[in-house]
Protein backbone atom coordinates (compact mmCIF):
# COMPACT_ATOMS: atom_id res chain seq x y z
CA UNK A 1 0.00 0.00 0.00
CA UNK A 2 1.10 3.88 -1.03
CA UNK A 3 1.29 6.72 1.35
CA UNK A 4 -2.13 8.03 0.77
CA UNK A 5 -3.79 4.48 1.06
CA UNK A 6 -1.99 4.34 4.78
CA UNK A 7 -3.27 7.77 5.31
CA UNK A 8 -6.80 6.96 4.26
CA UNK A 9 -6.47 3.53 6.47
CA UNK A 10 -5.58 5.54 9.58
CA UNK A 11 -8.35 7.99 9.06
CA UNK A 12 -11.32 5.41 8.94
CA UNK A 13 -10.31 2.84 11.24
CA UNK A 14 -7.36 4.17 13.09
CA UNK A 15 -4.90 1.75 11.58
CA UNK A 16 -1.19 2.00 11.72
CA UNK A 17 -0.25 -1.54 11.14
CA UNK A 18 -1.94 -5.08 10.37
CA UNK A 19 -5.05 -4.60 12.82
CA UNK A 20 -4.97 -7.74 15.45
CA UNK A 21 -7.55 -10.72 14.98
CA UNK A 22 -9.28 -11.04 11.56
CA UNK A 23 -9.12 -8.61 8.60
CA UNK A 24 -10.01 -8.07 5.22
CA UNK A 25 -8.43 -4.97 3.52
CA UNK A 26 -9.44 -3.49 0.21
CA UNK A 27 -7.60 -0.85 -1.84
CA UNK A 28 -8.49 0.11 -4.75
CA UNK A 29 -11.02 -2.59 -6.14
CA UNK A 30 -9.24 -5.46 -4.81
CA UNK A 31 -8.45 -7.83 -1.42
CA UNK A 32 -4.91 -6.72 -0.78
CA UNK A 33 -4.52 -8.44 2.79
CA UNK A 34 -6.24 -10.88 4.60
CA UNK A 35 -6.36 -12.77 7.82
CA UNK A 36 -9.15 -15.30 9.51
CA UNK A 37 -8.87 -16.68 12.90
CA UNK A 38 -10.47 -20.04 14.47
CA UNK A 39 -13.66 -18.57 15.15
CA UNK A 40 -14.04 -16.02 12.16
CA UNK A 41 -13.90 -16.97 8.58
CA UNK A 42 -13.40 -14.37 5.81
CA UNK A 43 -14.66 -15.85 2.33
CA UNK A 44 -14.13 -14.17 -1.19
CA UNK A 45 -17.91 -14.45 -3.03
CA UNK A 46 -17.72 -15.91 -5.84
CA UNK A 47 -20.73 -14.68 -8.30
CA UNK A 48 -20.04 -11.01 -7.38
CA UNK A 49 -17.52 -8.46 -5.91
CA UNK A 50 -17.65 -9.04 -2.11
CA UNK A 51 -16.86 -10.89 0.60
CA UNK A 52 -18.66 -13.47 3.50
CA UNK A 53 -17.97 -12.96 7.15
CA UNK A 54 -18.53 -16.17 9.37
CA UNK A 55 -18.62 -15.92 12.92
CA UNK A 56 -18.74 -19.02 14.60
CA UNK A 57 -21.25 -19.46 17.62
CA UNK A 58 -20.26 -18.21 21.13
CA UNK A 59 -17.18 -15.94 19.85
CA UNK A 60 -16.70 -13.53 22.16
CA UNK A 61 -14.11 -10.68 22.51
CA UNK A 62 -12.86 -10.52 18.82
CA UNK A 63 -13.18 -8.19 16.21
CA UNK A 64 -13.18 -8.02 12.69
CA UNK A 65 -11.86 -4.88 10.51
CA UNK A 66 -12.93 -4.49 6.81
CA UNK A 67 -11.53 -0.66 5.47
CA UNK A 68 -11.91 0.25 1.83
CA UNK A 69 -9.82 2.65 0.37
CA UNK A 70 -9.82 3.84 -2.94
CA UNK A 71 -6.83 6.10 -4.53
CA UNK A 72 -7.43 5.87 -8.23
CA UNK A 73 -9.33 8.68 -9.48
CA UNK A 74 -12.04 7.82 -11.74
CA UNK A 75 -12.69 3.98 -10.28
CA UNK A 76 -16.34 3.08 -9.12
CA UNK A 77 -17.34 -0.04 -7.87
CA UNK A 78 -19.90 -2.26 -6.00
CA UNK A 79 -19.84 -4.35 -3.23
CA UNK A 80 -21.59 -6.98 -1.51
CA UNK A 81 -20.50 -7.87 2.03
CA UNK A 82 -22.24 -10.47 4.09
CA UNK A 83 -21.75 -10.84 7.77
CA UNK A 84 -22.88 -14.18 9.46
CA UNK A 85 -22.54 -13.79 13.38
CA UNK A 86 -23.67 -17.15 15.23
CA UNK A 87 -25.78 -17.24 18.75
CA UNK A 88 -24.01 -16.07 21.60
CA UNK A 89 -21.33 -14.22 19.93
CA UNK A 90 -19.81 -10.70 21.10
CA UNK A 91 -17.17 -8.96 18.90
CA UNK A 92 -16.86 -5.95 17.36
CA UNK A 93 -17.06 -4.99 13.41
CA UNK A 94 -14.98 -2.16 11.88
CA UNK A 95 -15.86 -0.97 8.68
CA UNK A 96 -14.93 2.20 6.51
CA UNK A 97 -14.74 3.75 3.31
CA UNK A 98 -11.81 6.25 2.28
CA UNK A 99 -11.53 7.77 -0.89
CA UNK A 100 -8.81 9.86 -2.32
CA UNK A 101 -9.46 11.95 -5.61
CA UNK A 102 -6.99 13.56 -6.69
CA UNK A 103 -7.67 13.52 -10.80
CA UNK A 104 -11.24 14.56 -12.20
CA UNK A 105 -13.32 11.62 -12.62
CA UNK A 106 -15.81 10.68 -10.25
CA UNK A 107 -14.58 8.03 -7.64
CA UNK A 108 -17.56 6.00 -6.23
CA UNK A 109 -18.21 3.17 -3.47
CA UNK A 110 -21.41 1.38 -3.32
CA UNK A 111 -21.54 -1.09 -0.68
CA UNK A 112 -24.59 -3.36 0.81
CA UNK A 113 -23.49 -4.93 3.97
CA UNK A 114 -25.93 -7.65 5.14
CA UNK A 115 -25.85 -8.91 8.97
CA UNK A 116 -27.31 -12.20 9.97
CA UNK A 117 -27.31 -12.03 13.51
CA UNK A 118 -28.60 -14.87 15.40
CA UNK A 119 -29.45 -15.38 19.35
CA UNK A 120 -28.37 -13.36 22.51
CA UNK A 121 -25.42 -12.21 20.55
CA UNK A 122 -23.88 -8.26 21.21
CA UNK A 123 -22.54 -6.82 18.09
CA UNK A 124 -20.85 -3.56 17.90
CA UNK A 125 -20.30 -1.87 14.05
CA UNK A 126 -18.45 1.11 13.41
CA UNK A 127 -18.27 2.44 10.07
CA UNK A 128 -16.69 5.71 9.20
CA UNK A 129 -16.00 7.78 5.94
CA UNK A 130 -13.81 9.46 4.86
CA UNK A 131 -12.57 11.49 1.28
CA UNK A 132 -9.74 13.75 1.02
CA UNK A 133 -7.46 14.87 -2.66
CA UNK A 134 -8.07 18.06 -4.08
CA UNK A 135 -9.13 16.83 -7.46
CA UNK A 136 -12.28 17.82 -8.92
CA UNK A 137 -13.85 14.55 -9.66
CA UNK A 138 -16.44 14.13 -6.89
CA UNK A 139 -15.94 11.67 -4.06
CA UNK A 140 -19.29 9.59 -3.28
CA UNK A 141 -20.73 6.79 -1.03
CA UNK A 142 -23.83 5.12 -0.90
CA UNK A 143 -23.38 2.48 1.79
CA UNK A 144 -26.60 0.46 2.38
CA UNK A 145 -27.04 -1.84 5.63
CA UNK A 146 -29.73 -4.38 6.26
CA UNK A 147 -29.91 -5.88 9.86
CA UNK A 148 -31.65 -9.02 10.87
CA UNK A 149 -31.98 -9.37 14.49
CA UNK A 150 -32.36 -12.46 16.09
CA UNK A 151 -33.77 -12.74 19.29
CA UNK A 152 -32.28 -11.52 22.35
CA UNK A 153 -29.57 -9.93 20.26
CA UNK A 154 -28.31 -6.38 20.27
CA UNK A 155 -26.58 -4.46 17.98
CA UNK A 156 -24.76 -0.75 18.29
CA UNK A 157 -23.82 0.65 15.11
CA UNK A 158 -21.69 3.94 14.90
CA UNK A 159 -21.82 5.70 11.56
CA UNK A 160 -19.46 8.50 11.67
CA UNK A 161 -18.69 11.09 7.96
CA UNK A 162 -17.16 14.54 8.73
CA UNK A 163 -14.98 15.22 6.16
CA UNK A 164 -14.66 15.39 2.74
CA UNK A 165 -17.71 13.18 1.01
CA UNK A 166 -18.90 14.80 -2.15
CA UNK A 167 -22.25 12.91 -1.95
CA UNK A 168 -23.79 10.24 0.17
CA UNK A 169 -26.74 8.41 0.86
CA UNK A 170 -26.75 6.23 3.63
CA UNK A 171 -29.72 3.83 4.02
CA UNK A 172 -30.12 1.26 6.73
CA UNK A 173 -32.84 -1.17 7.53
CA UNK A 174 -33.65 -3.51 10.26
CA UNK A 175 -35.96 -6.04 11.18
CA UNK A 176 -36.20 -6.90 15.04
CA UNK A 177 -36.73 -10.51 16.83
CA UNK A 178 -38.17 -10.59 20.11
CA UNK A 179 -36.41 -8.97 23.02
CA UNK A 180 -33.91 -8.09 20.59
CA UNK A 181 -32.21 -4.73 20.98
CA UNK A 182 -30.88 -1.80 18.11
CA UNK A 183 -29.17 1.43 18.50
CA UNK A 184 -27.92 3.39 16.06
CA UNK A 185 -25.73 6.55 16.55
CA UNK A 186 -25.06 8.82 13.27
CA UNK A 187 -22.77 11.93 13.18
CA UNK A 188 -22.22 13.50 10.12
CA UNK A 189 -20.93 17.04 8.93
CA UNK A 190 -21.15 18.23 5.44
CA UNK A 191 -19.69 21.42 3.89
CA UNK A 192 -18.88 23.23 0.47
CA UNK A 193 -21.82 21.88 -1.75
CA UNK A 194 -22.13 18.55 0.02
CA UNK A 195 -25.00 16.16 -0.08
CA UNK A 196 -25.86 13.80 2.27
CA UNK A 197 -29.04 11.59 2.99
CA UNK A 198 -30.09 9.33 5.64
CA UNK A 199 -32.64 6.67 5.76
CA UNK A 200 -33.55 4.46 8.38
CA UNK A 201 -36.17 2.17 8.55
CA UNK A 202 -36.75 -0.29 11.41
CA UNK A 203 -39.66 -2.95 11.65
CA UNK A 204 -39.51 -3.73 15.30
CA UNK A 205 -41.68 -7.33 14.81
CA UNK A 206 -40.56 -8.81 17.77
CA UNK A 207 -42.03 -8.61 21.51
CA UNK A 208 -39.69 -6.87 24.02
CA UNK A 209 -37.83 -5.60 21.18
CA UNK A 210 -36.55 -1.89 20.94
CA UNK A 211 -34.75 0.69 18.79
CA UNK A 212 -33.04 4.09 19.54
CA UNK A 213 -31.71 6.15 16.45
CA UNK A 214 -29.47 9.09 16.81
CA UNK A 215 -28.34 11.23 14.71
CA UNK A 216 -26.38 14.37 15.30
CA UNK A 217 -25.52 16.27 12.42
CA UNK A 218 -23.37 20.34 11.07
CA UNK A 219 -24.44 21.04 8.22
CA UNK A 220 -22.03 23.86 6.78
CA UNK A 221 -21.33 26.33 4.05
CA UNK A 222 -24.10 25.39 0.90
CA UNK A 223 -24.37 21.74 1.61
CA UNK A 224 -28.22 19.47 2.02
CA UNK A 225 -28.65 17.22 4.33
CA UNK A 226 -31.72 14.99 4.69
CA UNK A 227 -32.67 12.13 7.46
CA UNK A 228 -35.55 10.18 7.07
CA UNK A 229 -36.73 7.66 9.43
CA UNK A 230 -39.33 5.07 9.59
CA UNK A 231 -39.85 3.04 12.64
CA UNK A 232 -42.68 0.38 12.26
CA UNK A 233 -43.89 -0.64 15.82
CA UNK A 234 -45.55 -4.13 14.99
CA UNK A 235 -45.77 -5.76 18.39
CA UNK A 236 -44.95 -4.89 21.98
CA UNK A 237 -42.06 -2.58 21.75
CA UNK A 238 -40.43 0.55 21.98
CA UNK A 239 -38.89 2.81 19.60
CA UNK A 240 -37.11 6.18 19.71
CA UNK A 241 -35.65 8.77 17.02
CA UNK A 242 -33.84 11.96 17.46
CA UNK A 243 -32.36 14.13 14.82
CA UNK A 244 -30.26 16.94 15.97
CA UNK A 245 -28.93 19.31 13.69
CA UNK A 246 -26.57 22.58 13.93
CA UNK A 247 -27.24 24.70 10.66
CA UNK A 248 -25.03 27.06 9.62
CA UNK A 249 -24.04 29.80 6.62
CA UNK A 250 -26.75 28.81 3.74
CA UNK A 251 -26.76 25.20 3.94
CA UNK A 252 -30.41 23.52 4.44
CA UNK A 253 -31.75 20.29 6.77
CA UNK A 254 -34.79 18.45 6.14
CA UNK A 255 -35.24 15.63 8.99
CA UNK A 256 -39.14 13.63 8.08
CA UNK A 257 -39.68 11.49 10.99
CA UNK A 258 -42.60 9.04 10.50
CA UNK A 259 -43.23 6.10 13.60
CA UNK A 260 -46.37 4.02 12.90
CA UNK A 261 -48.19 1.83 15.90
CA UNK A 262 -49.58 -1.38 14.40
CA UNK A 263 -50.00 -2.93 18.01
CA UNK A 264 -51.35 -1.22 21.10
CA UNK A 265 -48.07 -1.43 23.03
CA UNK A 266 -45.98 -0.08 20.48
CA UNK A 267 -44.48 2.78 22.56
CA UNK A 268 -42.75 5.24 19.89
CA UNK A 269 -41.16 8.49 20.06
CA UNK A 270 -39.90 10.64 17.07
CA UNK A 271 -37.76 13.67 18.42
CA UNK A 272 -36.45 16.43 15.97
CA UNK A 273 -34.34 19.66 16.20
CA UNK A 274 -32.51 21.69 13.80
CA UNK A 275 -31.32 24.83 14.54
CA UNK A 276 -28.15 27.25 14.20
CA UNK A 277 -25.66 27.58 17.52
CA UNK A 278 -27.09 29.47 19.94
CA UNK A 279 -25.75 32.64 20.49
CA UNK A 280 -25.41 32.69 24.34
CA UNK A 281 -22.96 29.46 23.97
CA UNK A 282 -20.60 31.35 21.87
CA UNK A 283 -20.51 34.40 24.22
CA UNK A 284 -19.94 31.84 27.18
CA UNK A 285 -17.01 30.84 25.25
CA UNK A 286 -15.98 34.04 24.75
CA UNK A 287 -15.95 34.72 28.39
CA UNK A 288 -13.52 32.10 28.95
CA UNK A 289 -10.84 33.82 26.58
CA UNK A 290 -12.15 32.15 23.21
CA UNK A 291 -12.39 34.04 19.92
CA UNK A 292 -15.53 34.08 18.37
CA UNK A 293 -14.29 31.18 15.66
CA UNK A 294 -12.95 28.91 18.56
CA UNK A 295 -15.95 29.07 20.18
CA UNK A 296 -18.09 28.13 17.32
CA UNK A 297 -15.51 24.80 16.33
CA UNK A 298 -15.64 23.77 20.39
CA UNK A 299 -19.27 23.89 20.16
CA UNK A 300 -19.19 21.81 16.84
CA UNK A 301 -16.70 19.52 17.62
CA UNK A 302 -18.21 18.42 20.93
CA UNK A 303 -21.35 18.31 19.35
CA UNK A 304 -20.15 15.86 17.02
CA UNK A 305 -18.26 13.83 19.91
CA UNK B 1 -9.03 49.73 38.60
CA UNK B 2 -12.60 49.47 36.90
CA UNK B 3 -14.08 53.10 35.45
CA UNK B 4 -17.27 53.58 34.24
CA UNK B 5 -16.98 56.96 32.68
CA UNK B 6 -20.41 58.90 31.78
CA UNK B 7 -21.58 55.34 30.49
CA UNK B 8 -24.91 54.99 29.19
CA UNK B 9 -26.97 52.41 26.89
CA UNK B 10 -30.36 53.11 25.44
CA UNK B 11 -32.31 50.62 23.32
CA UNK B 12 -34.86 51.26 20.28
CA UNK B 13 -38.54 51.37 21.26
CA UNK B 14 -41.49 51.84 18.62
CA UNK B 15 -40.96 54.30 15.58
CA UNK B 16 -37.80 56.45 16.36
CA UNK B 17 -38.35 56.49 20.50
CA UNK B 18 -35.34 55.17 22.54
CA UNK B 19 -35.56 54.27 26.16
CA UNK B 20 -32.43 54.75 28.01
CA UNK B 21 -31.09 51.65 30.51
CA UNK B 22 -28.15 53.48 31.74
CA UNK B 23 -28.31 56.70 32.14
CA UNK B 24 -24.71 58.45 31.98
CA UNK B 25 -23.28 56.35 35.20
CA UNK B 26 -19.88 56.91 36.48
CA UNK B 27 -18.01 54.88 38.74
CA UNK B 28 -14.85 53.76 39.86
CA UNK B 29 -14.06 50.50 41.14
CA UNK B 30 -10.54 50.23 43.06
CA UNK B 31 -8.43 46.98 42.95
CA UNK B 32 -8.82 43.95 45.22
CA UNK B 33 -12.91 45.27 46.31
CA UNK B 34 -16.15 43.51 46.70
CA UNK B 35 -18.75 45.30 45.12
CA UNK B 36 -22.28 44.35 45.43
CA UNK B 37 -24.86 46.67 42.75
CA UNK B 38 -28.13 46.45 44.19
CA UNK B 39 -30.93 48.15 43.33
CA UNK B 40 -35.34 47.21 42.00
CA UNK B 41 -35.74 44.86 39.21
CA UNK B 42 -35.45 46.94 35.84
CA UNK B 43 -33.56 49.11 37.07
CA UNK B 44 -30.60 47.99 35.07
CA UNK B 45 -28.30 46.51 37.17
CA UNK B 46 -27.78 43.42 34.49
CA UNK B 47 -27.32 45.66 31.56
CA UNK B 48 -24.48 47.21 33.70
CA UNK B 49 -22.61 43.99 34.04
CA UNK B 50 -23.49 43.35 30.38
CA UNK B 51 -21.44 46.27 29.32
CA UNK B 52 -18.33 45.92 31.29
CA UNK B 53 -18.33 42.18 29.71
CA UNK B 54 -18.67 43.71 26.69
CA UNK B 55 -22.17 41.76 25.99
CA UNK B 56 -23.54 44.82 24.80
CA UNK B 57 -21.96 47.61 23.64
CA UNK B 58 -23.26 51.04 25.42
CA UNK B 59 -24.49 53.91 23.47
CA UNK B 60 -22.04 56.30 24.85
CA UNK B 61 -19.35 57.10 27.32
CA UNK B 62 -16.09 54.94 28.41
CA UNK B 63 -15.00 51.89 30.11
CA UNK B 64 -11.44 51.85 31.38
CA UNK B 65 -9.64 49.00 32.85
CA UNK B 66 -6.37 49.60 34.55
CA UNK B 67 -6.17 52.55 32.77
CA UNK B 68 -6.85 51.03 29.22
CA UNK B 69 -9.86 52.05 27.47
CA UNK B 70 -11.51 48.71 26.69
CA UNK B 71 -15.07 50.11 25.47
CA UNK B 72 -14.45 49.23 22.08
CA UNK B 73 -13.37 45.61 22.63
CA UNK B 74 -15.06 42.92 22.36
CA UNK B 75 -15.91 40.07 24.90
CA UNK B 76 -12.72 37.63 24.18
CA UNK B 77 -10.70 40.38 24.35
CA UNK B 78 -11.90 41.44 27.66
CA UNK B 79 -11.58 37.69 28.85
CA UNK B 80 -8.16 37.82 27.69
CA UNK B 81 -7.37 41.22 29.95
CA UNK B 82 -8.68 39.53 32.88
CA UNK B 83 -12.27 40.06 33.39
CA UNK B 84 -14.50 37.04 33.99
CA UNK B 85 -18.52 37.34 33.68
CA UNK B 86 -20.70 34.18 35.81
CA UNK B 87 -24.38 34.24 33.55
CA UNK B 88 -27.50 34.79 35.74
CA UNK B 89 -29.11 31.86 33.77
CA UNK B 90 -26.06 29.70 32.45
CA UNK B 91 -26.18 28.28 29.17
CA UNK B 92 -26.23 24.34 28.14
CA UNK B 93 -23.83 22.89 25.48
CA UNK B 94 -25.00 19.44 23.84
CA UNK B 95 -21.84 17.21 23.85
CA UNK B 96 -19.25 19.37 26.12
CA UNK B 97 -18.33 17.95 29.50
CA UNK B 98 -18.19 19.43 32.66
CA UNK B 99 -14.24 18.73 32.55
CA UNK B 100 -14.18 20.71 29.09
CA UNK B 101 -16.14 23.75 30.14
CA UNK B 102 -13.07 23.77 33.64
CA UNK B 103 -10.99 23.13 31.13
CA UNK B 104 -11.47 26.22 28.66
CA UNK B 105 -11.65 28.15 31.69
CA UNK B 106 -8.78 27.23 33.26
CA UNK B 107 -7.26 27.79 29.93
CA UNK B 108 -4.63 25.50 29.74
CA UNK B 109 -5.06 21.69 30.32
CA UNK B 110 -5.88 20.71 33.74
CA UNK B 111 -5.98 17.04 35.82
CA UNK B 112 -9.38 15.41 36.76
CA UNK B 113 -8.21 16.02 40.38
CA UNK B 114 -7.97 19.81 40.03
CA UNK B 115 -11.07 20.09 37.68
CA UNK B 116 -12.44 18.15 40.78
CA UNK B 117 -11.01 20.55 43.42
CA UNK B 118 -13.00 23.70 41.66
CA UNK B 119 -16.38 21.24 41.43
CA UNK B 120 -15.42 20.53 45.62
CA UNK B 121 -15.81 24.22 46.06
CA UNK B 122 -18.90 24.88 44.97
CA UNK B 123 -20.71 21.61 47.10
CA UNK B 124 -20.68 19.08 43.95
CA UNK B 125 -19.09 15.83 44.18
CA UNK B 126 -16.87 16.09 41.42
CA UNK B 127 -17.02 12.40 40.51
CA UNK B 128 -20.61 12.14 39.66
CA UNK B 129 -20.03 15.55 37.58
CA UNK B 130 -16.82 15.70 35.61
CA UNK B 131 -17.51 13.47 33.04
CA UNK B 132 -21.36 14.97 32.38
CA UNK B 133 -22.71 16.98 29.75
CA UNK B 134 -23.29 20.20 30.41
CA UNK B 135 -26.76 19.93 29.29
CA UNK B 136 -30.23 19.53 29.88
CA UNK B 137 -29.60 16.40 32.08
CA UNK B 138 -28.25 18.95 34.70
CA UNK B 139 -30.71 20.66 37.13
CA UNK B 140 -30.58 24.48 37.17
CA UNK B 141 -29.13 24.77 40.81
CA UNK B 142 -26.30 22.17 39.43
CA UNK B 143 -25.52 24.60 36.14
CA UNK B 144 -25.73 27.33 37.95
CA UNK B 145 -22.56 25.63 40.44
CA UNK B 146 -20.71 24.88 37.41
CA UNK B 147 -20.80 28.34 36.19
CA UNK B 148 -19.05 29.32 39.20
CA UNK B 149 -16.64 26.87 39.38
CA UNK B 150 -15.62 28.21 35.71
CA UNK B 151 -14.93 31.50 37.41
CA UNK B 152 -12.69 29.79 40.30
CA UNK B 153 -11.29 28.38 37.60
CA UNK B 154 -10.08 31.07 36.00
CA UNK B 155 -9.12 33.31 38.78
CA UNK B 156 -8.92 36.45 36.99
CA UNK B 157 -8.32 40.03 38.68
CA UNK B 158 -12.08 40.92 38.00
CA UNK B 159 -15.55 38.73 38.26
CA UNK B 160 -18.75 40.18 37.69
CA UNK B 161 -21.17 37.63 39.11
CA UNK B 162 -24.85 38.12 37.95
CA UNK B 163 -27.51 37.22 40.37
CA UNK B 164 -25.48 34.21 41.79
CA UNK B 165 -27.47 33.56 44.23
CA UNK B 166 -30.45 32.54 41.93
CA UNK B 167 -31.49 28.95 41.23
CA UNK B 168 -29.11 28.40 44.23
CA UNK B 169 -30.78 26.46 47.45
CA UNK B 170 -29.85 27.24 51.02
CA UNK B 171 -26.87 24.52 51.59
CA UNK B 172 -25.03 25.83 49.21
CA UNK B 173 -25.78 29.72 49.55
CA UNK B 174 -23.41 29.61 52.50
CA UNK B 175 -20.53 28.27 50.11
CA UNK B 176 -21.22 29.95 47.58
CA UNK B 177 -20.50 32.95 50.19
CA UNK B 178 -17.64 31.24 51.07
CA UNK B 179 -16.37 31.28 47.62
CA UNK B 180 -16.81 34.67 47.31
CA UNK B 181 -14.75 35.20 50.30
CA UNK B 182 -11.88 33.25 48.95
CA UNK B 183 -11.63 34.48 45.78
CA UNK B 184 -11.78 37.98 46.95
CA UNK B 185 -9.79 37.93 50.34
CA UNK B 186 -7.40 34.68 49.32
CA UNK B 187 -6.73 35.75 45.74
CA UNK B 188 -6.96 39.30 45.70
CA UNK B 189 -9.31 39.95 43.17
CA UNK B 190 -11.81 42.26 42.74
CA UNK B 191 -15.56 40.75 42.55
CA UNK B 192 -18.74 42.28 41.43
CA UNK B 193 -21.72 40.89 42.48
CA UNK B 194 -25.41 41.96 41.31
CA UNK B 195 -27.29 40.64 44.14
CA UNK B 196 -30.27 40.99 46.29
CA UNK B 197 -29.28 39.09 49.00
CA UNK B 198 -28.38 40.34 52.33
CA UNK B 199 -26.20 38.08 53.43
CA UNK B 200 -24.26 38.98 49.84
CA UNK B 201 -24.85 42.48 50.71
CA UNK B 202 -23.18 41.78 54.34
CA UNK B 203 -20.15 40.48 53.17
CA UNK B 204 -18.96 43.60 50.19
CA UNK B 205 -16.87 46.21 50.94
CA UNK B 206 -18.77 48.76 48.53
CA UNK B 207 -22.46 48.51 47.86
CA UNK B 208 -23.62 50.09 44.54
CA UNK B 209 -27.61 50.86 44.66
CA UNK B 210 -28.59 51.37 41.00
CA UNK B 211 -32.42 52.38 40.08
CA UNK B 212 -34.13 53.44 37.15
CA UNK B 213 -30.49 53.53 35.44
CA UNK B 214 -28.86 55.89 37.62
CA UNK B 215 -26.38 55.20 41.11
CA UNK B 216 -29.40 56.23 43.30
CA UNK B 217 -25.85 55.41 46.76
CA UNK B 218 -22.64 54.47 46.50
CA UNK B 219 -20.47 53.86 49.45
CA UNK B 220 -18.98 51.37 51.94
CA UNK B 221 -21.22 48.65 53.08
CA UNK B 222 -21.63 50.13 56.74
CA UNK B 223 -22.86 53.60 55.65
CA UNK B 224 -25.18 52.14 52.89
CA UNK B 225 -26.62 48.43 53.70
CA UNK B 226 -27.97 50.09 57.52
CA UNK B 227 -30.11 52.42 55.03
CA UNK B 228 -31.10 49.43 53.11
CA UNK B 229 -32.56 47.46 55.65
CA UNK B 230 -34.35 50.23 57.71
CA UNK B 231 -38.04 49.53 56.26
CA UNK B 232 -39.17 52.51 54.83
CA UNK B 233 -35.77 54.62 54.41
CA UNK B 234 -34.56 51.51 52.59
CA UNK B 235 -37.14 53.05 50.00
CA UNK B 236 -35.51 56.17 49.30
CA UNK B 237 -33.18 54.79 46.95
CA UNK B 238 -35.24 53.24 44.86
CA UNK B 239 -37.60 56.84 44.66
Amino acid sequence: MDQIQKTLLEQIAGLHEVPAGAYNIRANGQSVSRNVTANIDIVTKEDKQGIDIIIKPGTKKESVHIPVVLSQSGLKEMVYNDFYVGDDCDVTIIAGCGIHNGGDLESKHDGIHSFFIGKNSHLRYVEKHYGSGDGKGKRIMNPETVVELGENSFMEMETVQIRGVDSTKRSTSATLADGAKLVITERLMTHGTQNAESHFKVDLNGAGSSANLISRSVAKEDSHQLFVSEINGNNRCAGHSECDAIIMDNAKIGAVPKITANHLDAALIHEAAIGKIAGEQITKLMTLGLTEAEAEEQIVNGFLK
Amino acid sequence: MLELRNLSFQVPEQGSAKKEIIKGINLILKDNTFTAITGPNGGGKSTLAKLIMGMETPTGGQILWNGQDITDLNVTERAKLGISFAFQQPVRFKGIKVKDLITLAAGEKISTASACEYLSKVGLCARDYINRDVDASLSGGELKRIEIATIIARNTPLSVFDEPEAGIDLWSFSNLIKVFEELHEKHENSLIIISHQERILNIADEIVVLADGVIKAQGPRESILPELLNGTGGCKFYQ
